[in-house]
């Protein structure tokens, strides 16, 4: 039985689309011997907006994928509104779907783009014409809906891509890394008019992106992959503020990776005792995971000379080594402007922190650094 | 080291002067034309008792005591047009959806696919020739001696010519993410293909089609060797014959092939514009 379903002739507005729940489970695929989905679950509910945040390589978009139907899964199940769709093709699983690299078929207009999805529906002209410019108004390109891809701009190009991806009412919006291409203004203000239309729309979406600071800021909550499995799901401030693991620590937000002693519950770090969050070994070495914001820059404290400083906006970072080489990266106020060369004293705030058991590596790393 | 370049140095590969360029296209320019204007002038200012431009040795193509020399010329070229035409549907039902599949679903095919179409260009013609007659020789067995059956043939001998147009107007495109779009909106495989891929394949289709033509109407070599009328080795006997109305012929076809290589010149220039502007 097809999933897809021909679109009512006219009456209802173009774009009402109510959410459906999806659900992967135990989802395993597997590409030549290396697993890229290692038995994944997940479950988004109606109308919900979640984003699959990792490095590259860690399954993600394997797994958006294996939902969209583009690749087949080995093992698990995928349910869609309850029902298993693991092996109906993609084009009955009535998604919607916005790639990563332009995907406009360049020899039509914006308008024969939105189009095409109710043409495979076979709706009729008229109705097909007026859902496809109203799709288009929704996106705000109404005024250039004559207009090929090449005679549009990168941005235009994703907002059409958007429109024709909605324009079917799909069960699920899919998108794979949608604003990647794109130049960093235009990625800010897409990323929060793609947040707006889904929750104008209230269509359930899975949002693929390697990008922390977009996943945190536009989903309801964050899945963060490693390995092909999920590390974490919880939302933005749980992710941020209580990584249960050590990979979401160091992955999610800057982190300090300083070298500990835990005993008791407590982790000691540079002689200052402060609570663990999530697991954590009973006792011995571990690494601590300190963010730069809990810590502060005083006159006293553990003794440490500046290395450099950036304005960042609101906020400046300053690093600092300490007697061991050990570098820190400490967020503070602007006000502040040490300078490379002063000496200056460090303390920790006090906030719970995120512990592994010791690695052989300390403090920030060199891209983290740069 | 940081050298400096002297105001009279000359750099390897740098742009010539205009000057150079110049002489250069004007001596390229003389060795090309230069032939071709003798064999104008042997056409159509042929005999000491005319003075210039005649077209009087085209007359003899409309008398009927003589329309025996030239009939073997006439079937040539309608033998030619078929077996190009039959060549040029060979490509589009074989070459294309190989090389579509293989882009698309069997991507690792698509090396092989290259190599196997850019293979005839290292053998020479004759040596293919010579291969063909005893396939031929069975295959005639079935048909008959029938000219169009030199499609087979002629096909290998294209095909390095007809693949590249549209291997290059492939690689402008992401196919794949067309398809998958196309395919995630609810188009069948047999849908993407026809609405996605084939409208975006057009000028690479269209060049190798006009290419294929052209290479099919200068080919003498499999056509002789497998002895059959076509129009380049009815040229060749008619020269014995009426060497004028041969060389008025063999105008005609390079006129003709020029036409055809300026027609894919111009399909080309229109895709980079649009790959250009995107």
């Amino acid at each position: 039985m097809s999933v897809v379903e021909t679109l009512p002739a006219g009456g209802a507005p173009a774009l009402d689309i109510t959410g459906t729940a999806v659900e992967l489970i135990d989802v395993v695929k597997t590409y030549a011997g290396h697993q890229a989905l290692a038995g994944v679950k997940l479950r988004v509910e109606p109308g919900e907006f979640v984003a699959l945040l990792g490095p590259s390589g860690c399954g993600k978009t394997t797994a958006l994928r294996a939902l969209s139907g583009l690749e087949q899964i080995d093992a698990g199940r995928i349910l869609i509104d309850g029902r298993d769709v693991a092996r109906v093709p993609v084009n009955k699983r009535d998604i919607g779907m916005v790639f990563q690299s332009y995907s406009l078929f360049p020899h039509m207009t914006a308008l024969q783009n939105v189009e095409f999805g109710l043409r495979m529906r076979r709706v009729d002209a008229a109705t097909r014409r007026s859902r496809a410019a109203e799709a288009l108004e929704l996106v705000g390109l109404g005024h250039l809906s004559g207009r090929y891809a090449h005679q549009l701009s990168g941005g235009q190009q994703q907002r059409v891509a958007l429109a024709r991806a909605l324009v079917t009412r799909p069960r699920v919006l899919l998108l794979d890394e949608p604003l990647s291409a794109l130049d960093a203004k235009v990625r800010v203000s897409l990323r929060d008019e793609i947040r707006r239309i889904q929750k104008d729309l209230g269509i359930t979406t899975l949002f693929v992106t390697h990008d922390q600071e977009e996943a945190l800021a536009v989903a309801d909550r964050v899945a963060v992959m490693n390995a092909g499995d999920i590390e974490q799901i919880g939302t933005p401030e749980e992710l941020y503020l209580n990584p249960r693991t050590p990979f979401v620590a160091d992955f999610v937000g800057l982190s300090n990776k300083l070298d500990g002693t835990i005993a008791g519950g407590v982790v000691t770090v540079y002689g200052q005792p402060l609570n663990v969050l999530g697991e954590a070994p009973a006792q011995g070495p571990v690494t601590v995971f300190v963010r730069p914001e809990d810590i502060a820059l005083t006159d006293a404290g553990l003794p440490a000379t500046v290395v450099s400083t950036s304005f960042l906006g609101s906020l400046r970072r300053t690093f600092v080594r300490l007697n061991d080489d050990t570098i820190v990266a400490v967020q503070h106020d602007v006000a502040d402007k040490p300078q490379p060369g002063d000496a200056v004293g460090l303390r920790f705030k006090g906030r719970p922190v995120a512990v592994a058991p010791a690695a052989s590596s300390r403090s920030l790393t060199g891209s983290q650094l740069a | 080291m940081s050298g400096r370049i002297g105001p009279r140095a000359v750099r390897v590969g740098a742009t010539p002067s205009r000057a150079t360029s110049t002489v250069i296209l004007v001596l390229a320019a003389a060795g090309f034309l230069y032939p071709l204007y003798a064999l104008f002038r042997f056409a159509f200012w042929p005999t000491a008792q005319t003075h210039g431009f005649t077209l009087q040795h085209l007359e003899r193509l409309t008398d009927p005591g003589q329309a025996y020399m030239y009939t073997q010329l006439f079937e040539g070229i309608r033998n030619s047009l078929v077996i190009a035409i039959v060549t040029v549907v060979l490509m589009i039902v074989f070459l294309l959806p190989a090389m579509i599949l293989a882009e698309l679903r069997y991507r690792r095919l698509r090396q092989v696919i290259e190599f196997v179409c850019l293979l005839p260009i290292s053998i020479p013609t004759v040596v293919l020739a010579v291969g063909f007659v005893p396939v031929y020789q069975q295959i005639w067995h079935i048909t008959g001696s029938v000219a169009w059956v030199l499609a087979f043939a002629i096909g290998i001998i294209v095909l390095p010519y007809a693949y590249r147009p549209i291997q290059s107007n492939m690689s402008g495109l992401d196919l794949v993410t067309l398809s998958e779009a196309s395919r995630s909106l609810g188009a069948g495989w047999l849908q993407t293909v026809w609405s996605v891929v084939l409208p975006n394949l057009r000028g690479g289709i269209l060049s190798s089609a006009l290419i294929t033509v052209s290479v099919v109407l200068g080919e003498y070599t499999v056509a002789s060797f497998l002895t059959q009328n076509t129009f380049q080795t009815a040229l060749a006997l008619l020269q014995h014959a009426d060497p004028y109305v041969a060389a008025t012929f063999a105008l005609g076809a390079l006129l003709l092939i020029f036409l055809i290589l300026v027609l894919i010149g111009a399909v080309g220039s229109v895709s980079r514009h649009k790959r250009k502007a995107s």
